[in-house]
């Protein structure tokens, strides 16, 4: 893999294919968890996080269990028990040696089990015949990109706390034309070309 | 004759009192990712529907053997077998409408709509009656999509269910096809609901 090829991997996934805004994957705590900026980007230092070992742990049993033994129609079972697993080892890990950070993210580590985001890169990494760097780059720069977007939110959400509209636009509706705008905005990447 | 009508209002309140996509918010990112051609919100609809039926019933049989510390991860398992054969039976039967859904079709596992109802119905209620709660929800769940395709389909590209409605002189408005286009039909439509419902408080 040469350095052109991991800066487009890196930016296809930040940017131009971002997972909240383009891709539509982990809406639930994007819309969830962004009522503040500190809590969001909590959140999105976890998902960075999970997202980058869950791409390695997936394709390791992908390569080495599911293609060697036949089994790919097992995929979707495997690798949601792999998050899982990863996500319980993950909390218990920190817990031991790392209790600041495990502080920091709280309630938003068991959270991330059913961010579909997490199953969604694993599932496009196999898709995408990414080898096992390239897995682990669009993983960690995915989850880079879902950080983006939910501080960006967050940011947005906060300062609306203020603001003036219709009354039955109260919660989610008004953050979903939020978010419509800046999808919108994030639709302006697509012309981007990386050679 | 009572019971009867208890297990009919089941169906009817996962559809329209506590729709799961309108007013408990759940399922987003499927709702919004499928919902640019009425074919693709209810075949997306109808799967989910199934894994829902399906894993309710199994869920509700086995509540008194699952322990209570590892239910979740079990849950998750049988969810994920249920997934797994409407992926491969839509696979051999439907290619082309697979094609379109692509990886949301896998992705229904963590469909948060499916663990909810696990986890607050299923597991405390009999089969029965949890089979029409997976039904009711699943319901539900495929009119909030085909509302939101139809209004995405029509404006967005000038047709319905794949058949042209206007003619040549329609100018279609592409952004409602388009990933803003889900974010804006979803905040309309339940802004609309939330209107609705302090309306009828209003009254009462």
């Amino acid at each position: 893999m040469t350095f052109t090829d991991i800066l487009r991997l890196s930016l296809t996934a930040v940017l131009i294919e971002n997972f909240i805004f383009i891709k539509f994957l982990g809406i639930c705590p994007f819309l969830g968890v962004s009522k503040k900026v500190n809590t969001a980007a909590g959140m999105g230092m976890a998902v960075v996080f999970v997202m980058g070992v869950a791409s390695a742990c997936c394709y390791a049993v992908n390569e080495f269990i599911l293609v060697r033994f036949g089994l790919e129609y097992m995929r979707t079972l495997a690798f949601i028990l792999v998050i899982a697993a990863l996500v319980q080892l993950v909390e218990m890990f920190l817990q031991k040696s790392v209790p600041a950070l495990y502080q920091a993210l709280g309630i938003y580590l068991p959270l991330i089990t059913t961010n579909c985001a997490v199953l969604g890169v694993a599932i496009l990494n196999v898709e995408n015949n990414l080898n096992f760097i390239g897995s682990v780059i669009y993983g960690v720069m995915a989850g880079v990109g879902f950080m983006l977007a939910i501080t960006m939110f967050a940011s947005v959400r906060e300062r609306l706390e203020f603001s003036d509209y219709p009354k039955c636009f109260d919660g989610f509706p008004i953050a979903l034309i939020t978010a419509a705008l800046l999808s919108m905005a994030f639709m302006g990447f697509q012309g981007l070309h990386v050679w | 004759m009572e019971k009867k009508k208890n297990d009919l209002n089941l169906i009817f309140f996962g559809i329209i009192d506590n729709n799961p996509t309108l007013v408990q918010l759940l399922g987003m990112c499927s709702t919004m990712a499928v919902s640019t051609s009425l074919e693709n919100g209810i075949g997306m609809g109808l799967a989910t529907t199934a894994v829902l039926a399906g894993s309710n019933v199994v869920i509700s049989l086995l509540r008194k053997l699952i322990p209570q510390r590892i239910r979740i991860a079990a849950y998750v398992v049988i969810i994920a077998g249920f997934v797994t054969i409407i992926d491969l039976l839509m696979q051999g039967y439907l290619p082309q409408l697979t094609k379109e859904l692509g990886i949301f079709i896998p992705l229904i596992v963590v469909n948060c709509i499916i663990l909810a109802r696990a986890e607050a119905f299923a597991s405390k209620n009999n089969v029965w009656r949890s089979f029409l709660d997976g039904i009711g929800m699943g319901l539900g769940f495929t009119l909030a999509l085909s509302a939101m395709a139809v209004v995405r389909e029509v404006l967005g590209s000038g047709a319905l269910y794949g058949y042209e409605l206007f003619g040549d002189s329609f100018e279609p408005v592409a952004i409602l096809r388009l990933p803003p286009g889900g974010f804006i039909t979803l905040g309309l439509l339940i802004a609309g609901v939330q209107k609705l419902k302090s309306r009828g408080k209003e009254d009462a």
